[in-house]
């Protein structure tokens, strides 16, 4: 039964999040660390290398790691303080079962999972195997990330496993094997230096990929031009030679628009387009209409930026495309990121230094934890689970019948509408926090709530796990060993600094525990993180993403490996597509026509505003570890509503008044902050928080047929000047959702 | 061998504050961050200014100072009040032209950046420029800075007849040879190295007014 056992503010009295602002020791303490680590950031895509200081088994402060070659060093706000998680008072050190009325109480380990084991077999013997569903991170070791897929497949044998990676990239990731053959970022970000114009689109890059500010500034230091794409103008886009402030879900206009240009003025490479590419024609058919003025109304944009934009990218010597979330959020995710392709393989500007592509993967491996096998139509190596010789691959690596891998299951999103529907009756979860990051949370929290068995893995108790029936304590980055790989494709190796406190436990090894209750023992006779990756290995060899040439020891040596690496003497792939060649069978890059289409939602005369939502550089996704931490907290403390003065004027709303944000799904109430950075047509809302400060209230659970994205950059809303809130959790803590 | 200096370009600021909490993990005031990020005028822009000391030759702190409490090192660091001569007085806060000294009425002393003396003094860089994600702060050498930027560095600053040179450098415009304002135009962006605004800052106008 999965519903909430006690109220809300009762949790989290006993679980937080409460913020944590001093080190293990104290602050004054200047102590000779017992040892100094080399691991990476916990957080974003970037991965970022740091070294933390160890003193009696606690991470206690962190040195930069000046020599790790993709951030020399740097850091964001969140690499900075990720080390006061581990001392965390909110930590969870035993595991939990839920009792109705009063909360959780505190149970041993043999109990909890054996409570599990019993809820699935009874769940899949009532209702078949696909009705008990598992749900994972992006945030996963590769390990961690192959083996839940291995666990739902082989131990459960249901095909319903998905991953918070369904928020995240599988736009991009589609849209890029579409037209390039592989998903993964063409480039190591080296290249973004040497280029001469850089186009960026819906990427917040100040606040979502810090680091690649850095790469950005030094290109613009050499003579590079960069176009920014974004409702608001964000800290990059104040000082790039072209902004435009296309309107959300306008970008295909851009793109289409600016190809038309191009063409018109012969700035495409045909020599290139008829060597390498297949399916031009019909793009060039498609864009024919796109004109300027066209394209205009559909980005919104006054005609001229969309001509600038196309004579500063047709004719640079080389060029870079780097996109986000801001065009993959989208119903049409897939298709806004193909058009934004297909401007750089028409100029052939791909495959070479200082030329091509990248999109910027947001989860920490949000990159590797889409390739092993944790998404619904994946196997590992990015195998498809429909294609009979990849399943037959999967089965010998496995020693399971082919029969017996089950076919391709519901995407996140889906799983939610199927709990709903009573379809999946029992989940678990891992590193995933729906109760904030789904759009639409009413739907979200009702679909919870019909689970007949829910249990979850995190070390924190996350505003989902408040549901859980069992909540098993596990392991943060630093407590396990492991590979990740980064936005650039670098597999690297995230080392062990500390022991999981109390009784908490190693992520691998609950779900070994628990697959040795429910599934073939022999299957999941693990005793370490390395063995799972020596069988990603194999798992992988021959797949597109192929790890087999990778080991620990060479990820040591060389800083990281780059995938594809087939061979154990292999130097690892930094830049794909070199010589034009692509990674479909025929070796060529597959142009896709894209005609622009309108959102799922679009504003109408009831909701008449358009709101998108996104990232602050504080918090980290769900905000489940960053609002713990003080610094982050008290650098922003809660969600604002951001709008244009001339919007505010007219709502009759002045600086720091409540503003009520509401759409056909929900509503949030907060204050408003006034920039003119913003589109006065737009408001923007962070998603980092909880309860009634979830923009993800309003939101749409509309998605991309293809990635199965959902649409959180654009929907309909009406926003109107507002009393102080009054709902039942304004008096928490701003960082658990209130205003206080 | 060419030595390390202190660059500050406010044409990369992004507003991150990771100086700020980095600031905070510096071995000598752990817990106390002594930088401060500006930001400018939120409604206006995004724009941000990392203020840090900027380690003036002829500190007018430490001349202001009643108690002789703040020191300038053979390196030409000057130092946080000595604990035990400072008597509170704040003549320091009131006299720096950058507005950096802070009085902290806590522990009854005035506390400001002393350039990462623990780290820069045994060749490492200062946390802030360590770990700045843009590198808007940059600890590096002069001709570092030749070879890979386009702003000048400059570190000479008049304030009407007054002319104060640093040891901490700014990065402007290559045509701009010294600041002759506070720094309040340089973090308006109005004076910054590469700064080159897009027509308005405004969105509204800028989807408007544009041909
Ligand atoms: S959150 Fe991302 S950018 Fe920030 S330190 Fe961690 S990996 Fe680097
Ligand atoms: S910047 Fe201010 S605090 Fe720093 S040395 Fe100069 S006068 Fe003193
Ligand atoms: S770390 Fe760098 S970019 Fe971030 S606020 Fe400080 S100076 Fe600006």
């Amino acid at each position: 039964m999965a519903k909430l056992p006690t109220s809300v503010p009762l949790l989290i009295d006993r679980f937080g999040p409460h913020t944590h602002t001093v080190p293990p020791g104290g602050w004054t303490s200047a102590e000779v660390p017992d040892r100094t680590v080399k691991t990476h950031c916990c957080f974003c895509g970037q991965q970022c290398g740091i070294q933390l200081k160890v003193k009696d088994n606690k991470v206690v402060g962190f040195e930069p790691w000046q020599d790790f070659p993709f951030n020399l060093g740097k850091l964001c706000p969140k690499g900075v303080k990720r080390y006061l998680q581990g001392d965390h008072p909110d930590r969870l050190l035993t595991p939990l079962e839920r009792v109705e009325g009063e909360g959780f109480r505190r149970t041993d380990w043999n109990t909890a999972l054996d409570r599990t084991a019993e809820a699935i077999r009874r769940i899949q013997k009532e209702h078949g195997h696909d009705a008990f569903a598992v749900l994972t991170g992006a945030s996963l070791t590769n390990e961690k990330a192959y083996l839940m897929g291995k666990f739902a497949r082989v131990a459960l044998r249901t095909a319903n496993i998905d991953y918070n990676g369904r928020l995240c990239m599988v736009s991009a990731a589609a849209a890029s094997k579409k037209i390039l053959g592989y998903d993964r970022a063409a480039n190591p970000w080296s290249d973004i230096r040497k280029s001469k114009c850089i186009l960026v689109a819906g990427a917040n890059i100040a606040e979502c990929a810090p680091i690649t500010t850095e790469y950005l500034w030094s290109a613009r230091e050499a003579g590079a031009k960069i176009i920014v794409l974004d409702p608001r103008m964000t800290p990059i886009a104040r000082t790039v030679d072209l902004y435009i402030p296309v309107r959300s879900g306008g970008d295909i206009g851009i793109f289409n628009g600016m190809l038309h240009v191009m063409i018109e003025r012969g700035w495409i490479d045909r020599d290139f387009i008829a060597k390498h590419t297949t399916g031009f024609e019909e793009v060039e058919r498609t864009v024919k209409k796109y004109t300027p003025e066209y394209a205009s109304k559909i980005a919104g944009v006054p005609a001229s930026m969309i001509v600038r934009a196309a004579e500063m990218w047709g004719p640079a010597e080389s060029s870079f495309l780097l996109h986000s979330r801001g065009i993959e959020h989208h119903t049409k995710g897939v298709e806004n990121c193909m058009a934004a392709i297909n401007l750089v393989v028409a100029t052939g500007r791909i495959g070479r230094e200082g030329s091509g592509y990248a999109m910027i993967t947001g989860q920490g491996n949000g990159q590797g934890a889409r390739e092993q096998g944790q998404k619904c139509d994946q196997l590992p190596g990015h195998r498809d689970i429909e294609n009979p010789e990849h399943r037959e691959h999967m089965a010998n690596v496995w020693g399971v019948l082919e029969s017996s891998i089950p076919r391709k299951g519901l995407s996140a999103l889906e799983l939610f509408e199927a709990a709903h529907a009573r379809k999946i009756r029992g989940m678990v979860l891992l590193s995933f926090n729906p109760m904030v990051s789904l759009p639409d949370q009413r739907f979200i929290r009702e679909a919870i709530e019909r689970l007949e068995f829910f249990a979850v893995i995190d070390f924190f108790l996350s505003e989902t796990a408040r549901f859980a029936d069992i909540v098993f304590p596990g392991s943060l980055m630093e407590e396990d060993e492991g590979t990740t790989t980064s936005a650039e494709g670098r597999v690297i190796h995230h080392r062990q600094v500390v022991d999981p406190p109390g009784e908490a436990r190693q992520d691998w090894k609950i779900i070994c525990d628990l697959a040795a209750r429910v599934g073939p023992k022999d299957k999941f006779a693990f005793s370490s993180p390395k063995e799972i990756f020596d069988e990603l290995r194999q798992a992988s060899r021959g797949g597109a993403s192929d790890y087999y040439g990778i080991t620990w020891e060479k990820i040591d040596e060389q800083n990281g490996v780059f995938w594809p690496c087939p061979e154990l003497d292999h130097p690892g792939t930094p830049r794909l597509y070199e010589g034009g060649r692509f990674a479909h069978p025929d070796g060529k890059a597959h142009f896709q026509p894209v005609e622009w289409r309108p959102a799922a939602e679009e504003p109408d005369e009831e909701y008449p505003i358009t709101l998108t939502s996104g990232r602050v550089v504080a918090h980290y996704l769900s905000g489940n570890q960053t609002r713990r931490i003080g610094a982050l907290v008290k650098q922003t403390p809660q969600p604002y509503c951001e709008m244009h003065p001339r919007l505010a004027e007219k709502l009759s709303v002045t600086e720091g008044d409540f503003v009520r944000i509401e759409s056909r799904r929900g509503s949030t109430t907060l204050r408003a902050l006034i920039v003119k950075t913003i589109r006065p047509d737009h408001v923007f809302v962070p998603y980092h928080w909880p309860l009634e400060r979830s923009v993800n209230n309003c939101t749409i659970r509309a998605i991309d047929p293809v990635s199965k994205i959902p649409e959180f950059k654009i929907c309909a809303v009406r926003v109107a000047k507002s009393a102080a809130p009054e709902d039942d959790h304004v008096k928490l803590a701003p960082e658990a959702g209130g205003l206080r | 061998m060419s030595e390390l200096a202190f660059f500050i370009d406010y044409s990369r600021c992004i507003g991150c504050r990771a100086c700020v909490q980095a600031c905070e993990e510096c071995d000598t005031h752990r817990g106390q961050s002594m930088i401060h990020l500006e930001t400018i005028e939120r409604r206006d822009t995004v724009q941000t200014a990392p203020q840090m000391c900027m380690h003036c030759e002829d500190p007018v702190c430490a001349r202001v100072c009643p108690a002789d409490a703040i020191k300038q090192t053979p390196e030409g660091v000057t130092q946080s009040s000595l604990k035990p001569r400072c008597i509170g007085c704040a003549n320091c806060v009131m006299a720096c032209p950058f507005g950096v000294p802070k009085y902290e009425a806590h522990i009854d002393q005035m506390m400001k950046c002393d350039y990462c003396f623990d780290r820069t003094s045994v060749g490492k860089k200062p946390m802030c420029a360590t770990v700045c994600p843009s590198q808007a702060l940059t600890f590096t050498t002069r001709e570092e800075i030749e070879r890979t930027r386009r702003g000048r560095p400059i570190n000479e600053w008049r304030f009407g007849d007054e002319v104060v040179r640093t040891k901490v450098f700014v990065l402007v415009p290559p045509a701009t040879t010294r600041v002759d304002v506070g720094l309040g135009a340089l973090r308006a962006g109005k004076n910054g190295p590469h700064i080159r605004p897009v027509a308005k800052d405004d969105v509204a106008a800028l989807l408007e007014d544009l041909p």
